[in-house]
C-alpha cells in the first residue's frame, strides 16, 4: 500500500528529490590550506583564499576529489574521467567572493543508486543523479547584537559533497531511509562523518504533490534540514501546506523555504526571494580535473565492504535474518563488533546476543558501540563458555550483567563465583529423586496426562541446583524416571 | 537591440550597483551601444567548435591534504571595515 | 646615471661605480620633482626603498649578485605588496594594505629588486589611456611637437610606462588583459613583453580577467625586460594555472639573432584606416629582420577582426565574477545603507569608476540566464578559432610582427565620447591574450608628430625566447634613442 496524503478531494502523492550536502573528510578546506574541522574560534581556520583577498587564488585539495570518487563508487555511480568547477554567482554575506565554486555542468561524479528498506521489509532503488564537489558558505550569526549579523569564515571553502537524487522518493519514510543508508554509506567509506548536529550532513529537501497518475507539479525547496526526522517531518508538513494550497483553488509558488521544528511548518526564505540568477560560468582561475583511470582503480581496490554486500553475506554465510542483517550493518562499528564476537561461535547466537543483552546495555548505559563496556572478544568468550557447556545460556545472562558491572573475564567470573554448570549425572539423579519424592501428588498429576507439570520438576531441580544443572542432562534425568 | 530600464535595474540589482533612476536611460543606451557592436560575432559559424575557457592548455593539479594556513585572525580581520570581536559585522540579515 | 639602462646600472653596481642606495635616492629624487606632473606613482615608498638599497649594499659588499640586486623598480598598483597600500587604481581599495606578497614582486625582492613605490593604472587595470585611476589620470612624459597638450601613456599599465620613459625607475612590472603592457609601452617608447600565460604566477596580482591576466615587465631595452622576466617567470604551485616549466635564459635569448627564422606578417592586421606612417614603420621593421637573415612570410590570422568583440565578452564576465568580492564586508571600503544589499549597492555605487562599472554591467548582463549561450559561450567558441588561427600559422613561422597599436599616443579628453572608440586602442594585442602566446612591444620610430611607434612581436606559447630574439634584432636595427620631453636629468 503505497503511502498517500488524503485532501479534501482525495488521496494526494508526494514526490520527493533529496540535495544532501555532505562534508568531505580531509584535513584542509578544498582550495586553501586552512584546517577544515569543526568548532575552532571564529574566524581562526581561514586563509586569505578563504576570505577571498585581491589575488588569491584556489588549489584543489586531491583528497577531497579521492574522497568525491570514493563516494562516487560507493554509490555504483559512474565516475567522470574530465570534470570541471564553475563559480555560482550570488551575494551574501558568508560568501566572501560573491561566488560559490561548485560543479554544474560536468560533475566528477554521474548517476548511480542506492537501495533503501523500508520497515515492511521491502526494498527500493532511488536514482541519484549526480555528486558533485563545491565549498561551503561560512556562518552568519543574527542573535549576537540588535543591529549587526556578525560573520565567521571558519566553514567557508570546507569541501561539500553535494548528493542529488532523482525525484524517486515518495514518503517520508522513504526519506528517512534514504538519508539513513547514504549516511551509512558515507561512515563506511569513511568520507564524511555524518555528524548532522554540527551540519557535516544537511539536505536541501525537493517536495511536490501530485494526484496519482499526473505529471509533477510545482516543487519547493526546504533548505538545510538537519536531522532525519526533520527531514520527515518538514516533508509532512511541507507536502499538507501544498496540498491545501491546491485544494483552495491556488497555485504552489517555486521557492525556497526553512522547516521550523518548533511549530512544525515551513515558512519562505526571505533572504532568498531576490530573483535567481547563479550566471553559472567555469571557474577561470581552475581548469579541468582529469582522473586518472589507474588511481581511480586503486582507490576502488582500497574501499572497504559496503552495508549491502555485508548484509547479503551476513544473511548468506551466517544465516541471519535479513532484518537482524540489517541491524548490525547499519554501523560500520556494530558490524564490525558483531563479526569479532561471532568469529569461531554460533553466528545466529552471536547476533541474538549483539542485538539483544548488548545493544539493552549500551541503551541503558547510553554507550556506544565504540566504548561498549563489553568487549567483542569477552562476549565472544562468553558465547565460548556456553558452547562447550560450561553454563547454560541462563547462567549466561547473569554472567554477561556481572561483565558489564566489572569488567571481569567471563572465565574468572564463572570461576570465582562457582557458576560452572553441573554435568555429574548421579548428583543430577540425587536432586531429581529428591524433587520427585517432594512432590508425589504432582508426579501423579503427571502421569494423569497433566504434561505441563514437566516443566515444573525441570524448574524445581534447576531452583535446587542454583541454575548450574545442565538442562538437556536434567531433562534427561527427569524422562528417565516418570516417562 | 537597446536595453529597457527594467533590464539595466535588473543587471545593476544582480550586480549590486546602485544605479539612479534618472541614469537608468543613458545607461542602457550606452550598455547597447557596445551590445551591439559585439553582435558582429553572430556571422562567425561556430558549428562542432569545442569552447575554450582559458589558455592554460593542461589538467588541473591537485595539492596534497595539508594543513598550511589558517591561525591568522588579525590578518584576516585587519582591513575590516566593521568588526565585532573576531567576527566581521555587517547590517542585520534576516534568513 | 638617469642614462643607464637596467643592464647597465646593474653592472656598475657590480663594479662599485655607485650604489644602490645612489641609484635609489636619484630615483626619489626624480620622482619627487616629476611625479606631481605625470601622476605616475599613486604611492612613493622611500623608507621601504632605502631599506631595500641598503640590504642591496650590503649584499654587493658580501659579493652576492642577485639578478636584480640594487636594482629600483616601480609595481604596478595592481600587485599585493605586503604592508604597502595596493589600490588597484580603485577608490574601492583607498585604504586596503595586503597582508602578503604578491609572487611576482616576492621574487623580484628575492632577486634584491628595491622598489620605489606603486605605479598608477587604470582601476583594476581596465583601460587603454589611464584615464580610469581613482587617483587621476597619468600624463604621458612625451608630447607632440610644438604642442604642450598633455597625452595619455596608453593603458593599463601606464603608470609603469610613464615611470621607466620618464626615468623614475628602472624597470616596472605591469600587467596585461587585452594589451596593458604592449600598448603604454608603444606609446612611451619602451619595451614591454606579455610572456606566455602561466609563466608568471597570478597569485596576489589583483585579479581583472583571471584567463586573461598576465604580468611582464616594461623597461627600457629588450635585454633590461629579458632579465626582468627571469626574475618574475616560474612556477608557482599558488596557482593553479601556473606553468610548471624551466624558466630559459632569457637574456641570452637576446643575442641569438634572427637568421632564418620565418616571419609571418598577418594580412589581417593591415586595414584602411590605420595611419600611413604605421604601415611604414611596420614595412621598415620587416625590412630591417630581413636584412639580419630573416624570411618574411604573408600568413593569415582569419578571426582577427573578432578578437576585440570577444574580449569583450570575455574579460567583463570573468571580471564582473572577479569583483564581486568588493562588497565592503572584509577589506573594501564601505559606504553604508540601510540593511546589507543596500550596503552593497551603496559600496559598489561609489567605490567603483564608471568603466569599471560598465564591464561590471556587461559581464553581469553576458552571463545571465538566457544571454549565456549567445554571448559567452558563443564567445569561448570564437575564443577557440582565434587559438586555433595562431596554432596553425605557428606550424609556418617562428614568430609574428605586426605594429603594437593602431595608433600612436592620444591627448587626454581624446577619444573619450565613446568608450567603443577607447576599445579599439586594443585591436592588435588582444588576440595574443586570448590565445595566451607571447608578445612584446619595441620602440621603432617616430611618428610624424614625434610621438613613439612601437612593434609587436608574437611567438608561440612558452617560445618568449625567439620573441626577445626578434625584438632585440628590431630594437638593435631601429636604433631608438628619442627621448620624452619630461623626464629626470633631462628637460622639465
Ligand atoms: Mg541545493
Ligand atoms: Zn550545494
Amino acid at each position: 500500500m503505497s503511502y498517500a496524503i488524503e485532501g479534501r478531494t482525495g488521496p494526494w502523492e508526494i514526490v520527493v528529490g533529496l540535495e544532501v550536502h555532505a562534508q568531505a573528510i580531509t584535513k584542509s578546506k578544498l582550495f586553501s590550506g586552512a584546517p577544515a574541522n569543526f568548532g575552532a574560534e571564529p574566524n581562526s581556520q581561514v586563509s586569505f583564499v578563504d576570505a577571498a583577498f585581491p589575488g588569491m587564488l584556489p588549489v584543489l585539495n586531491q583528497e577531497a576529489v579521492a574522497q568525491a570518487v570514493r563516494t562516487g563508487l560507493g554509490l555504483n555511480a559512474h565516475i567522470n574521467l574530465v570534470s570541471r568547477f564553475d563559480r555560482k554567482n550570488y551575494f551574501y554575506a558568508d560568501l566572501p567572493s560573491g561566488y560559490q565554486i561548485s560543479q554544474f555542468e560536468h560533475p566528477i561524479v554521474g548517476a548511480g543508486q542506492i537501495e533503501i528498506q523500508l520497515a515492511d521489509g521491502t526494498t527500493r532503488q532511488i536514482g541519484v543523479t549526480r555528486l558533485h564537489l563545491e565549498q561551503d558558505a561560512g556562518k552568519s550569526l543574527h542573535d549576537q547584537h540588535p543591529t549587526k549579523s556578525y560573520i565567521d569564515l571558519n566553514r567557508a571553502g570546507v569541501p561539500l559533497m553535494e548528493i542529488v537524487s532523482e525525484p524517486d522518493i515518495r514518503s517520508p519514510e522513504e526519506a528517512g531511509a534514504y538519508v539513513r543508508k547514504l549516511r551509512s554509506i558515507l561512515r563506511y567509506l569513511g568520507t564524511c562523518d555524518g555528524n548532522m548536529e554540527e551540519g557535516s550532513l544537511r539536505a536541501d529537501v525537493n517536495v511536490s504533490v501530485r494526484k496519482h497518475g499526473e505529471p509533477y507539479r510545482t516543487r519547493c525547496e526546504i533548505k538545510n534540514v538537519n536531522s532525519v526526522r526533520f527531514v520527515m517531518l518538514a516533508i509532512e508538513a511541507e507536502a499538507k501546506r501544498q496540498i491545501e494550497v491546491w485544494e483552495d483553488g491556488g497555485t504552489v509558488q517555486q521557492e525556497t523555504r526553512l522547516f521550523d521544528p518548533n511549530r512544525n511548518e515551513t515558512r519562505p526564505m526571505r533572504s532568498k526571494e531576490d530573483a535567481h540568477d547563479y550566471r553559472y560560468f567555469p571557474d577561470p582561475d581552475l581548469l579541468p580535473v582529469v582522473l586518472d583511470e589507474v588511481w581511480i582503480a586503486e582507490l576502488k581496490a582500497a574501499l572497504p565492504e559496503l552495508p549491502d554486500a555485508k548484509q547479503a553475506r551476513f544473511t548468506g554465510d551466517f544465516g541471519l535474518s535479513s532484518y537482524d542483517a540489517a541491524v548490525l550493518v547499519a554501523e560500520r562499528a556494530t558490524a564490525d563488533f558483531y563479526e569479532a564476537v561471532a568469529a569461531g561461535h554460533d553466528p545466529k547466537q552471536a547476533a541474538n546476543w549483539v542485538t539483544g543483552d548488548l545493544f539493552a546495555l549500551l541503551n541503558r548505559t547510553g554507550r556506544t558501540i565504540e566504548d561498549s563496556p563489553v568487549s567483542a572478544a569477552a562476549l565472544g568468550a562468553l558465547l565460548g563458555l556456553i558452547a562447550d557447556n560450561t553454563i547454560s545460556g541462563k547462567i549466561a545472562k547473569q554472567v554477561f550483567d556481572i561483565m558489564a558491572e566489572t569488567g571481569e573475564d567471563p572465565a574468572a567470573i564463572v570461576q570465582a563465583r562457582g557458576l560452572r554448570q553441573v554435568t555429574d549425572t548421579s548428583a543430577i539423579d540425587a536432586v531429581v529423586d529428591a524433587v520427585l519424592a517432594a512432590n508425589p501428588d504432582k508426579v501423579a498429576d503427571y502421569k494423569a496426562g497433566k504434561d505441563k507439570m514437566f516443566g515444573f520438576f525441570v524448574g524445581q531441580v534447576m531452583k535446587a541446583m542454583a541454575g548450574k544443572g545442565n538442562p538437556a542432562l536434567v531433562n534427561a534425568a527427569l524422562k528417565a524416571r516418570i516417562g | 537591440m537597446s536595453l529597457d530600464p527594467a533590464t539595466v535595474r535588473r543587471i545593476a540589482r544582480l550586480a549590486r550597483i546602485r544605479v539612479e533612476e534618472t541614469q537608468l536611460v543613458p545607461l542602457g543606451h550606452e550598455l547597447s551601444g557596445i551590445l551591439n557592436w559585439i553582435e558582429q560575432l553572430n556571422e562567425v559559424n561556430i558549428d562542432g567548435v569545442e569552447p575554450l575557457t582559458g589558455a592554460a592548455n593542461m589538467a588541473l593539479r591537485l595539492r596534497p591534504d595539508a594543513v598550511t594556513d589558517g591561525g591568522n585572525v588579525e590578518g584576516v580581520l585587519s582591513n575590516a571595515p566593521d568588526r565585532a570581536g573576531a567576527f566581521y559585522a555587517v547590517p542585520k540579515v534576516v534568513e | 646615471m638617469f642614462d643607464l639602462t637596467l643592464a647597465g646600472a646593474r653592472a656598475g653596481l657590480r663594479k662599485g661605480e655607485f650604489s644602490s642606495r645612489d641609484l635609489t635616492e636619484a630615483f626619489l629624487g626624480a620622482i619627487e620633482t616629476l611625479n606631481p606632473v605625470l601622476n605616475a606613482f599613486i604611492t612613493v615608498t622611500p623608507e621601504l626603498a632605502l631599506r631595500h638599497a641598503a640590504s642591496a649594499d650590503a649584499a654587493l659588499a658580501r659579493g652576492e649578485h642577485g639578478l636584480l640586486t640594487g636594482i629600483p623598480l616601480a609595481i604596478k598598483d595592481l600587485f599585493c605588496t605586503q604592508g604597502v597600500r595596493t589600490t588597484a587604481g580603485s577608490k574601492i581599495l583607498e585604504h586596503f594594505i595586503p597582508p602578503y606578497e604578491s609572487t611576482v614582486s616576492a621574487n623580484l625582492l628575492r632577486d634584491g629588486a628595491v622598489f620605489l613605490g606603486k605605479a598608477n593604472l587604470d582601476e583594476f587595470a581596465m583601460g587603454s589611456s589611464n584615464i580610469t585611476s581613482a587617483f587621476g589620470p597619468v600624463v604621458s612624459p612625451w608630447t607632440r611637437n610644438g604642442d604642450n597638450r598633455p597625452l595619455v601613456p596608453g593603458g593599463s599599465s601606464g603608470g609603469s610606462a610613464a615611470a621607466v620613459a620618464a626615468r623614475l625607475a628602472l624597470g616596472a612590472t605591469a600587467t596585461d588583459t587585452g594589451g596593458s603592457i604592449r600598448q603604454p609601452a608603444s606609446f612611451c617608447g619602451i619595451t614591454g613583453i606579455k610572456p606566455t600565460y602561466g609563466r608568471c604566477s597570478r597569485w596576489g596580482i589583483v585579479a581583472f580577467a583571471s584567463s586573461l591576466d598576465q604580468a611582464g615587465p616594461v623597461a627600457r631595452t629588450v635585454e633590461d625586460c629579458a632579465i626582468m622576466l627571469q626574475s618574475m617567470s616560474g612556477f608557482d604551485p599558488k596557482d593553479s594555472t601556473s606553468a610548471d616549466l624551466p624558466v630559459p635564459d632569457f637574456a641570452a635569448a637576446c643575442r641569438r639573432g634572427v637568421k632564418g627564422l620565418r616571419i609571418g606578417v598577418p594580412r589581417e592586421y593591415r586595414s584602411d584606416d590605420m595611419p600611413p606612417e604605421i604601415e611604414t614603420m611596420w614595412q621598415q621593421g620587416l625590412a630591417w629582420l630581413r636584412e639580419q637573415g630573416a624570411e618574411i612570410v604573408d600568413v593569415s590570422l582569419p578571426h582577427t577582426k573578432y578578437g576585440l568583440a570577444t574580449y569583450y565578452i570575455v574579460a567583463p564576465a570573468e571580471a564582473s565574477s572577479n569583483l564581486a568580492r568588493y562588497d565592503g564586508v572584509r577589506f573594501s571600503s564601505r559606504t553604508d545603507g540601510a540593511d546589507l544589499n543596500e550596503l552593497y549597492e551603496n559600496t559598489r555605487a561609489a567605490g567603483f569608476g564608471s568603466e569599471v562599472k560598465r564591464r561590471i554591467m556587461i559581464g553581469t548582463y553576458v552571463l545571465s540566464a538566457g544571454y549565456y549561450d549567445a554571448y559567452y559561450l558563443r564567445a569561448q567558441k570564437i575564443r577557440a578559432l582565434i587559438l586555433k588561427d595562431f596554432t596553425d600559422v605557428f606550424r609556418t613561422v617562428d614568430a609574428l610582427v605586426t605594429p603594437t597599436a593602431p595608433s600612436a599616443a592620444f591627448a587626454q579628453g581624446e577619444r573619450m565620447d565613446d568608450p567603443l572608440k577607447m576599445y579599439f586602442n586594443d585591436v592588435f594585442t588582444v588576440p595574443a591574450n586570448m590565445s595566451g602566446i607571447p608578445g612584446m612591444s619595441v620602440p621603432a620610430g617616430l611618428d610624424a608628430q614625434g610621438l613613439p611607434l612601437g612593434l609587436q612581436v608574437l611567438g608561440r606559447p612558452f617560445d618568449e625566447e625567439t620573441v626577445f630574439a626578434v625584438g632585440a634584432a628590431i630594437e638593435r636595427a631601429a636604433g631608438f634613442t628619442a627621448l620624452p620631453g619630461m623626464r629626470a636629468g633631462g628637460g622639465a
